[in-house]
């Protein structure tokens, strides 16, 4: 919408926890002093069956009420979404996708339906597997767009989300180390900046 | 000093409820409301409210749970949307008709059928011959702050009458954005405890609540609740005017966006008004007079206020997010027809019924509203009064 405002459109399925990790994302930029919206597309959803969800960010209150159409960037938590969903429709140009994946990002830009802007990957099942020991792909995805979009100050983002982590794992510390790592390792593997 | 934080509009709601720890809870869930009693659940677990939380097993049942908790002079609350709204039908006229002090957090959702669970404004709709008050939001902080307003104006010896406080499912109900909260000692503070004067079992004076009421007498407890609707408003504005001056934030009936010197202006309710607003910010900036009237209070209807701020304006579209299926429009347009009929010089009116079903309503939605209304007010040619938009359609009457 406006050059101030970021517009973020997640697609994953459900039980996966992109509206989760778009939630953590509105969390994270309202924690920096931001305005911020975080709001998933509500339908009969169930376990597995496509699910959108937006954030706006922004240094203005955002008093738009609809869903995003022509967002900045886009999220895929689930790579199987690229040949049924259309991802990109809408999508800036000058923005970016982050599509969760082992390829890399001209292995994915082919699926894009000839999307010309920048295209990033990264492997969140890979990595949290290896620091949650499950297949996780919210935070490391959260960690993704921070990376790409620039929308939140990296070193800001970290210590903040250590913060919530604290906060949110009081009863559980031991996965707290296991989120920063795979938050702080998703940031320098995001393929495609 | 106000609290920044980030919450959804169902958790405002359950915020405000747990710093007003009203007397009893009814609960029943129903989507998008459910999220209400549930967060509303963990502060009874957790011990931080008093409150009577009872489960029930249908909304026929919280209403009725309601009714005899404020009859015995308990501070009563619930929450609910669309089905479940249309299943308390019953005891909404009763909690009315016997003057009970209720509050409703209406998470307004689509009426069956098809079946349905996103937004629009049909539950409530339906439900505004009831004789309760009902007062719309525009995003999680008018729904937060209209909540806190809601006990003083409904238990207010002058009104007595339950209130609704409404809000539109998924889009503000679910959607977190910053909010300011108030400290628990300053909301307390402001809503003050419920004192009523009389109650059920009241021994020097108990009282009867819901006999039947013979023909000699119960039209004049007809008329009486009817004045009790109309004394409402000045309480309305009272609330909001020590609410203005306790937090600093201002409502009134409506607010006027962009009216002063507007020639098109759209009239309407609830989270488009936002919406409405970055169009109106976009079309200003190109030099177009455009204005917006984002209704809050709904029951009691701001007749006269309405009328004069419409006024001066060309053309109005009421955009309504209900059909109403009158065949002639929806309520909101009939009653804004009504309250500007008195004008000397009215402006152009159309009805754009929109949104139903959750059915989304983007910034080039409003704009095409607005564009249609120009043509309207340079052509001098009203057209057809009753449209619908959005939907799949090569119809001639869709905008």
């Amino acid at each position: 919408m406006s050059s101030t405002m970021t517009e973020i459109r997640w697609h994953g399925r459900g039980g996966q926890g992109a509206k989760t990790a778009c939630l953590l994302l509105a969390d994270a930029a309202f924690a920096s002093g931001k305005y911020v919206q975080g709001f998933p597309e509500y339908g009969p959803e169930r376990m597995g069956a496509p699910i959108t969800a937006y954030n706006r960010i922004s240094e203005e209150p955002c008093t738009i009420h609809s869903n995003i159409y022509e967002p900045n960037y886009v999220v895929v938590v689930d790579e199987s979404l690229l040949s049924t969903v259309d991802v990109t429709a809408g999508l800036d140009p000058k923005g970016a996708i982050v599509v969760n994946t082992a390829r890399s990002p001209e292995d994915i830009r082919p699926l894009l339906r000839g999307y010309p802007g920048r295209v990033c990957t990264i492997d969140a099942r890979t990595i949290s597997e290896e620091h949650l020991g499950g297949y996780f792909p919210n935070t490391p995805m959260l960690a993704a767009i921070v990376q790409v979009s620039r929308v939140l100050d990296a070193g800001r983002f970290i210590a903040d989300m250590e913060a919530s982590f604290r906060h949110k794992f009081a009863t559980k510390p031991q996965v707290i180390q296991g989120n920063m790592s795979c938050l702080i390792r998703s940031m320098k593997e995001v393929r495609g900046l | 000093m106000s609290i920044r934080e980030r919450l959804s509009g169902n958790e405002a709601i359950a915020y405000a409820m747990r710093q007003i720890d009203p007397d009893v809870f009814a609960a029943f869930p129903i989507t998008p409301s459910t999220e209400i009693p549930q967060y509303f659940a963990q502060y009874v677990a957790n011990g931080q409210v008093s409150t009577e939380y009872v489960t029930v097993e249908s909304e026929h049942s919280s209403m009725s749970t309601c009714v005899g908790a404020a009859a015995a002079g308990a501070r009563a609350v619930t929450a609910t949307s669309s089905c479940g709204l249309a299943f308390m039908y019953e005891m909404l006229y009763v909690a009315a008709s016997a003057r009970l002090s209720i509050t409703l957090a209406c998470v307004n959702r689509a009426l069956t059928g098809p079946i349905n669970i996103n937004n629009d404004h049909s539950d409530s709709m339906g439900a505004r011959d009831t004789g309760w008050l009902q007062i719309y939001a525009e995003n999680n902080q008018e729904a937060y702050d209209n909540y806190l307003q809601a006990m003083r104006i409904s238990e207010d010896p002058r009104v007595r009458l339950p209130i609704m406080i409404c809000q539109d499912g998924f889009i503000t109900s679910h959607a977190v954005e910053n909010i300011l909260l108030e400290a628990d000692e300053d909301v307390k503070r402001f809503v003050g405890e419920y004192r009523p004067e009389n109650y059920l079992l009241k021994h020097e004076n108990p009282l009867a609540v819901g006999p039947y009421d013979t023909c000699p007498y119960c039209m004049e407890h007809k008329v009486q609740q009817a004045m009790a609707m109309k004394a409402a408003r000045e309480v309305v504005l009272e609330v909001a005017a020590d609410f203005e001056k306790t937090f600093g934030r201002k409502y009134g009936f409506f607010e006027s966006y962009e009216m002063e010197d507007a020639e098109v202006a759209l009239v309407l309710i609830g989270s488009t008004a936002g919406t409405a607003k970055a169009c109106i910010r976009k079309l200003r900036a190109q030099g177009v007079k455009a204005g917006l009237i984002k209704l809050r209070v709904f029951r009691p209807f701001p007749m006269e206020e309405l009328a004069a701020a419409l006024a001066h304006v060309k053309a109005v579209a009421v955009m309504d997010k209900s059909e109403g299926n009158s065949g002639c429009g929806g309520p909101l347009f009939a009653e804004t027809c009504a309250a500007c009929y008195d004008l000397p010089q009215r402006p152009m009116l159309i009805d754009v019924v929109y949104g139903l079903a959750g059915r989304d309503c983007r910034v080039e939605d409003i704009e095409r509203v607005y564009r249609h209304l120009l043509t309207m007010a340079e052509t001098g040619v009203t057209g057809p009064r009753y449209l619908h938009m959005g939907q799949r359609s090569n119809a001639e009457e869709v905008l």
